[in-house]
């Protein structure tokens, strides 16, 4: 039996444990995670059907427009995010800043993601996971990146993509590349495994339990760019367990109807009659910014060692 | 046999998956006409938000309803909390829609949020058949039931007699997730229970 964080009551059982981490993630597969700034957006985030909501000060395309240091949002403001839904709520601390993620385990969110859309505050190490009784997820842009933070401790992944663009073209990039190198693992014998977790950086256990697997140990959302519909069911037809959507939902012109064709499609994303009818009069999407025009100094998804 | 999971939103491969281990052939529902042919439906882990919101919008609630009248239906957490009669406490008074088919009344994230999710060495003598090994529950921000109303009967407890498990008639349901686990005690109980159904015993009227 060991005491725990928020209730201030002995738990039933051990708490903190890998399984728990994992499973909450597991919970979360095939729905969609939102970045809300006010109390009010999470509740149209719950109504729309989230299966969890980002608790943030500024989306991503915000801080990406207002530029500066971009750090871990104000308890205050999660707190009262964590007091408006109950769903699960999580939110973001800088990548090696191990300090605003005990903040944010002790305001008891639900999942912190060690995220590149903040300013690093550590430029060789990320946080030692392992440490935490709250899960984390992680951002990655291939699979050695993917297992080297599963290595510390990471319970969920999530591709990186391009946050706050509404360009789906790096999701998809970083999509492809992890499963497709799970996919060449797969095909790979065993005395080459070695040389090759040498190759990527990753740990070699990881890299034999992901080949008998056919897929990461943990479950792997995609992120960073997608903006409708259709970008949420072509990130689960490539593959990903879910989405999250960032600026897409409410930076378009009718929040809530966004979200909720967002969340059908998520479920629905092998049905093209159902993505034709929730696709349907959706509004002004956000205001894109082509991948490819951003300077790489602007890119966020380099971000994460 | 031929069993469905509901693939609304949640851990619906694990539940597939174990059904398959067991030999026993396992359909993805998503639509009232995926549930043609089923001889028992498993409702999974998720958000129970997500997955009542979802069935609302296609159509899904009363053929659920019918279909539960007739066949086994298992819930596991989220599933629990969508095929109860009642919620309480920090649900009360929102949106949420239930099939509401058990009679039991259950309360939402009742041990906390994640940092107070748990695993557990469950006592769950139907399963057990005489035998003394626990079975490994994993809590994850689950609920509990605050009261089994009618033939409604608590399987298992937690030590301090939390309710955790029920089973009315054809009916199951769990606070945990034995889908995370590698014991098929669970699902091999639930098969039975589609079994003497197909057998005709353990028939209920869907009440009220």
């Amino acid at each position: 039996m060991s005491k725990n964080g928020t209730n201030g009551q002995d738990a039933p059982g051990v708490v903190g444990s890998i399984k728990v981490k994992r499973g909450l993630a597991q919970m979360l597969k095939g729905g969609v995670i939102m970045d809300v700034v006010t109390p009010e957006q999470a509740v149209i985030a719950e109504e729309a059907g989230a299966v969890a909501v980002m608790a943030l000060e500024r989306v991503p395309a915000d801080i990406r427009a207002q530029g500066g240091v971009a750090r871990m949002s104000d308890p205050g403001l999660i707190k009262e995010i964590m007091q408006a839904v109950s769903i699960p709520v999580m939110a973001k601390a800088r990548i090696g800043h191990f300090v605003e993620a005990q903040i944010l385990e002790a305001i008891g969110v639900d999942y912190i993601d060690e995220s590149e859309v903040l300013t690093p505050a550590d430029e060789m190490y990320h946080i030692n996971k392992h440490a935490f009784k709250v899960p984390f997820v992680c951002g990655c842009r291939n699979l050695g990146e993917a297992l080297r933070r599963i290595g510390e401790g990471a319970a969920m992944i999530r591709t990186k993509g391009e946050a706050g663009t509404g360009d789906v073209v790096e999701a998809v990039r970083h999509a492809r590349t992890v499963l497709g190198e799970i996919r060449r693992l797969q095909l790979m014998p065993d005395e080459e495994l070695m040389t090759y977790a040498k190759e990527i950086g990753a740990p070699y256990e990881l890299v034999v339990e992901t080949k008998a697997l056919g897929r990461l140990p943990v479950v792997n959302f995609a992120a960073g760019g997608i903006a409708t519909p259709a970008d949420a069911a072509l990130m689960m037809q490539i593959g990903v367990d879910g989405v999250f959507v960032g600026s897409g939902i409410f930076k378009s012109g009718n929040p809530a109807q966004r979200a909720k064709a967002i969340v059908m499609a998520t479920t629905y994303y092998n049905n093209p009659q159902i993505l034709a009818e929730v696709s349907e009069n959706l509004g002004e999407p956000m205001v894109g910014i082509n991948v490819s025009s951003l300077p790489q100094s602007e890119q966020l998804a380099g971000r994460g060692w | 046999m031929k069993i469905g999971v509901l693939a609304l939103q949640g851990a619906f491969i694990e539940h597939i998956n174990m059904l398959q281990s067991l030999g026993v052939e396992a359909v993805e529902v998503r639509l009232p006409a995926d549930l043609e042919g089923l001889d028992g439906l498993i409702i999974p882990g998720g958000e129970s938000t997500t997955i009542g919101k979802l069935a609302t919008r296609f159509g899904l609630i009363e053929p659920l309803r019918h279909f539960a009248a007739e066949k086994p239906v298992w819930g596991t957490c989220a599933g629990m909390i969508f095929m109860a009669k009642e919620i309480g406490n920090g649900s009360a008074g929102r949106d949420q829609p239930l099939l509401g088919v058990m009679d039991v009344a259950v309360e939402r994230n009742a041990f906390g949020r994640q940092v107070d999710s748990f695993e557990a060495e469950l006592a769950v003598p139907v399963i057990q058949n005489g035998e003394t090994r626990p079975f490994p529950a994993v809590f994850i921000r689950a609920p509990r039931l605050v009261a089994a109303n009618g033939d409604a009967e608590v399987i298992a407890r937690l030590p301090d007699g939390t309710a955790v498990a029920a089973r009315q008639g054809h009916w199951l349901v769990t606070s945990f997730h034995p889908e995370l686990t590698n014991d098929s005690r669970f699902h091999q109980y639930f098969l039975q229970l589609v079994e003497n159904r197909k057998q005709g015993t353990g028939y209920r009227e869907l009440a009220g």
